[in-house]
């Protein structure tokens, strides 16, 4: 197979591009194309990881500014004013903008950080490297992935600008109240732009997902057989499987959404009478978007975790100088995964006027993926458990991730039992349940990652004391925001609401809701240490002057500390063995390199 | 200009504790390496039994204060059975949860790194995973039976003496209509909608029509003891009837209509007394995302007893006009804007 990789466009005839900011190019590459269209994976990554970073400033300060509302109604803050302008007249929010920044923050931190940010940085970066090929399987798909992504960045990016504000429908906007614009000024030119962003992002997504699929199961290196992967590997697989399969489906989604916005259809709208007068359509369902979108909506849960999963398993292995526990387990709950994650959309639907009976199927759907996702996180338990292990920052926040996962993960059984949810349903405790799990429990893992991955991105390390600060910061104070919210949520507390004071049953959460944004906010500067950390550590950093720096025996720590375009020098490495053999190698070394031919008489794994 | 100034100063502050923790490491370099770093590795060790052990105490600490506050008392037959439910669920759960996260921080504890030892290599272990496997499995079916004899009975057919009362969702507040003397809620067409005297789209050529009575303050009245049956329906976007003290919720959808019934067990009156709040009231809210009001989408339950019910009933007039003109209608009720959001007093 690695014949055809040396052969590979863009590789035979590359005037081998360096990774990033150790300038000693051999050879002339223009600027342009070695930094901006570039087609080096490596370079893509980096280029997916900073744009996503910019995009988590920007969802995350939206958040500040929502939970200052939320946590002190009475107050005005004329600082948002400098920021919000006539959204934030007097420096008290409108409830208008409110739920523009609530379904921007969503919509941001859900696709444009947790699936761009997070895939496309880590497929990117770890599968050529780790199954040991020189670039993808089409670097110029790969290209176009990112710019077609950046694209729609800017197409979101300015829609927040326009007059009558961003869409404000929620993230998952539903029509008809995305559909009508006399509905909410978010529904005006605003939902436009965000449809389109997003039928760009569908599209950037899907030729990344192909991209990756085709590379893992076309230009493993000679010995790579699929079952000495590493983890983050076959995570990455099936995160890339989940979208080429669901995001179709979310773009016919929205392509009808788009005609009964502007063509006049009935997709989804029948019966309705707004702003005065009854509206022309019959015979449309509004339930029908909610499938089409929660088809994509589901999966795109696991297309967010799975890849934390896979660096989670890779790291705490690493870490903990010891093979990873049960690795055919973890991949077969891998697949579990991934195929329960496109049977159980409908628990999102329980009380939508759905029928109870297929609501019971989806119950028992739904329960079973608890299997699967406890296989796992015993078997990191497992993996850690008589290991000798190095407490570095990527390895805190590994051990931060399987927590929250724990965490979050287990409030998921109340949410999947529909008889449960029908009073949990749209209220804080699903807030609390979703930011733990897939919020920030897969940034635990995208922060570990990004740790434990920036000497092979960067050449240098970030630094350690200001991780340990951020990693407390960041685990105390998630879980002091969220915690709290599902006592609110059990008392039947609404989200996305604007404002609880007149309601008798919920404003006795005031000084919670204040406590909350507060710590929100402290949690919020704590990252900022992070971006400083990152930015300023990619020039400043502690030079990395070893090739493999958390002694780990897969192929990416193999090449040189900064790999040029093509990866390896000279020949593509051949595998022997399977990418977790933590045992003594005769040599004083507690790990075998995937390179190393077994021994005589050593048993494979 | 400030504004600059202020992201200046921020960035400095950034900056300089970025050196002052670069210096910090250099020190450490200098102090020895590996003798800093194994210092270090102690020090997380022991900084994640402390997050747990502190994290414990706050969640206890987070359970007193907000205990009381978390489940309101049940108000309706089917709330009582969905609290034990819950509360199996959570010691379920609970335990899980507990369990899970000692192992977790203990094992970071215990097998922290140190110089003589080695990590076990151990890869698999096929009786472990089976077990692993089946005790989730099994635990998942005891809840999945649990729920769907619930969920079963919640939405069930409503019993046959069930009252009949139509809540209808609007931006931004919620109609109530019932079907009066025949019992019979009269024929709808939502292109007969307009906001001066036909709020719903009644088919006035339907008889069943005339004596039905529609409250628009949001105000839903229903006897104690007596299975109430409601038939939701939205007349623009989609909107949510949430009845946290009955445990209930439904999408109130434009173009289809969805139901849900249950039987309230206790009085307003008597909810004042149990909750000691003067001002208690049942609230409907809105649980669906339905444009800038939906906070202030509040509705009222007042659950009475059958003769205050009655009572109630008897002071109410059909909607219907009739030949009379519009200025009859409902003289109790203030007239409704389309943005009602005013309407609702706000702090």
């Amino acid at each position: 197979m690695s014949d055809v990789i040396i052969q590979g466009p863009n590789v035979a005839h590359t005037h081998s591009a360096h990774g990033e900011h150790h300038g000693h190019d051999h050879h002339e590459q223009h600027f342009i194309t070695k930094w901006i269209f570039s087609q080096d994976h490596k370079i893509i990554a980096k280029q997916f990881l900073i744009t996503g970073i910019i995009w988590a400033i920007i969802g995350a300060l939206m958040s500040v500014f929502f939970r200052l509302q939320l946590g002190f109604p009475d107050e005005t803050f004329p600082i948002m004013e400098k920021f919000l302008g006539e959204w934030a007249k007097g420096g008290k929010l409108s409830a208008e903008f409110y739920y523009a920044l609530v379904t921007m923050h969503g919509t941001i931190l859900v696709f444009f950080v947790l699936t761009a940010g997070l895939s496309g940085t880590f497929a990117n970066l770890l599968i050529p490297l780790q199954v040991g090929a020189r670039d993808m399987a089409s670097p110029f798909m790969n290209m176009l992935s990112y710019w077609f992504f950046f694209l729609a960045s800017i197409v979101m990016f300015i829609s927040l600008f326009v007059q009558t504000g961003p869409a404000s429908g929620g993230w998952t906007t539903y029509p008809p109240l995305s559909a009508l614009k006399e509905a909410s000024l978010g529904s005006g030119i605003g939902m436009d732009l965000w449809l389109i962003s997003m039928a760009l992002f569908v599209v950037s997504s899907l030729l990344g997902g192909l991209n990756y699929i085709s590379t893992i199961l076309n230009m493993r290196t000679q010995g790579m057989s699929m079952t000495r992967m590493p983890l983050t590997i076959w995570a990455l697989l099936f995160t890339a499987v989940l979208g080429v399969l669901s995001f179709p489906v979310l773009l016919s989604g929205f392509v009808l959404l788009i005609f009964d916005r502007n063509f006049g259809t009935s997709f989804y709208l029948s019966e309705i009478f707004i702003a005065g007068k009854a509206l022309p359509n019959i015979g449309g369902s509004a339930i029908l978007y909610q499938h089409l979108f929660w088809f994509l909506g589901h999966p795109e849960v696991y297309i967010i975790m799975l890849p934390g999963m896979g660096m989670a398993s890779e790291i705490l292995s690493t870490h903990s100088r010891k093979p990873i526990f049960g690795y055919f387990a973890m991949i077969i709950s891998l697949i579990g995964i991934t195929v329960l994650a496109f049977l159980v959309w409908a628990h999102h639907m329980f009380v939508t006027g759905m029928s109870p009976f297929l609501g019971s199927i989806f119950v028992l759907l739904t329960l079973l993926i608890a299997v699967p996702s406890a296989v796992k996180v015993f078997n990191w338990l497992t993996t850690i458990w008589r290991g000798n292990i190095k407490f570095t920052v990527p390895m805190m926040f590994a051990i931060g991730f399987v927590s929250l996962f724990i965490s979050g993960g287990l409030t998921g059984i109340f949410l999947g039992n529909s008889a449960l949810d029908i009073h949990l349903h749209d209220t804080y405790f699903v807030v609390a349940h979703f930011h733990i799990v897939m919020g920030v429990s897969a940034f635990f893992g995208m922060f570990a990652g990004i740790y434990h991955w920036f000497p092979k991105m960067f050449g240098r390390f970030m630094n350690n004391t200001l991780g340990y600060i951020h990693f407390f910061l960041t685990f105390a104070g998630a879980y002091l925001i969220f915690w709290p919210m599902h006592y609110e949520g059990i008392a039947g507390m609404p989200r996305r609401y604007y404002d609880y004071t007149a309601w008798e049953s919920f404003n006795q959460f005031e000084s919670l809701n204040g406590f909350i944004s507060i710590a929100a906010i402290i949690v919020f500067f704590a990252q900022l240490l992070f971006v400083v950390n990152f930015f300023v550590s990619i020039f400043r950093g502690r030079k990395c002057l070893v090739q493999n720096p958390w002694g780990s025996p897969s192929l990416e720590w193999t090449t040189p500390i900064n790999p040029g375009h093509g990866n390896w020098p000279g020949e593509i490495p051949t595998v022997h063995r399977w990418p977790y053999d933590y045992k003594d190698d005769g040599h004083g070394n507690d790990f075998i390199p995937q390179t190393t031919p077994l021994k005589e008489g050593e048993e494979a794994h | 200009m400030s504004g600059f100034i202020s992201i200046f100063l921020i960035s400095l502050v950034f900056f300089i504790i970025y050196q002052i923790a670069k210096a910090s490491e250099l020190a450490g370099i200098l102090r020895g390496e590996e003798k800093t770093k194994a210092q270090t590795n102690r020090l997380m060790a022991w900084l994640l039994v402390a997050f747990f052990v502190l994290g414990v105490y706050g969640i206890w600490l987070c359970h007193d204060y907000l205990m009381d506050k978390m489940l309101p008392v049940s108000a309706s037959d089917h709330g009582v059975q969905y609290d034990s439910m819950l509360y199996i669920t959570l010691i379920v759960t609970g335990i899980v949860f507990f369990l899970t996260q000692a192992l977790l921080f203990w094992f970071a504890f215990r097998y922290q790194y140190s110089e003589g030892r080695k990590a076990t290599f151990l890869s698999h272990n096929n009786k472990l995973e089976v077990i692993w496997t089946t005790i989730p499995a099994i635990a998942m079916a005891l809840l999945v039976i649990v729920g769907l004899r619930n969920w079963g009975r919640m939405t069930s057919e409503a019993p046959k003496d069930a009252m009949v009362v139509e809540v209808v969702g609007k931006q931004f507040n919620w109609i109530i209509r019932y079907p009066g003397k025949d019992g019979v809620l009269g024929k709808k067409d939502f292109r007969m909608t307009n906001d001066a005297d036909n709020v719903l789209g009644q088919d006035w050529n339907d008889k069943n029509n005339h004596d039905d009575v529609v409250l628009q303050n949001g105000e839903l009245h229903l006897i104690k003891g007596k299975p109430v049956k409601l038939i939701i329906g939205s007349r623009d976007v989609i909107h949510d009837v949430g009845l946290a003290h009955f445990r209930m919720k439904m999408d109130a959808v434009p173009g289809i209509i969805t139901t849900m019934w249950f039987t309230p067990t206790i009085t307003t009156n008597e909810m004042k007394e149990i909750t000691g709040n003067p001002d208690f009231v049942y609230e409907i809210s809105c649980d669906q995302m339905c444009g800038k009001g939906h906070y202030a989408m509040r509705g009222t339950v007042i659950v009475h007893t059958e003769a205050e019910f009655n009572a109630w009933m008897r002071m109410q007039q059909p909607y219907y006009a009739g030949d009379k003109g519009n200025e009859t209608t409902e003289p109790a009720q203030p007239e409704q804007k389309t943005d009602s959001v005013n309407a609702i007093t706000m702090k």
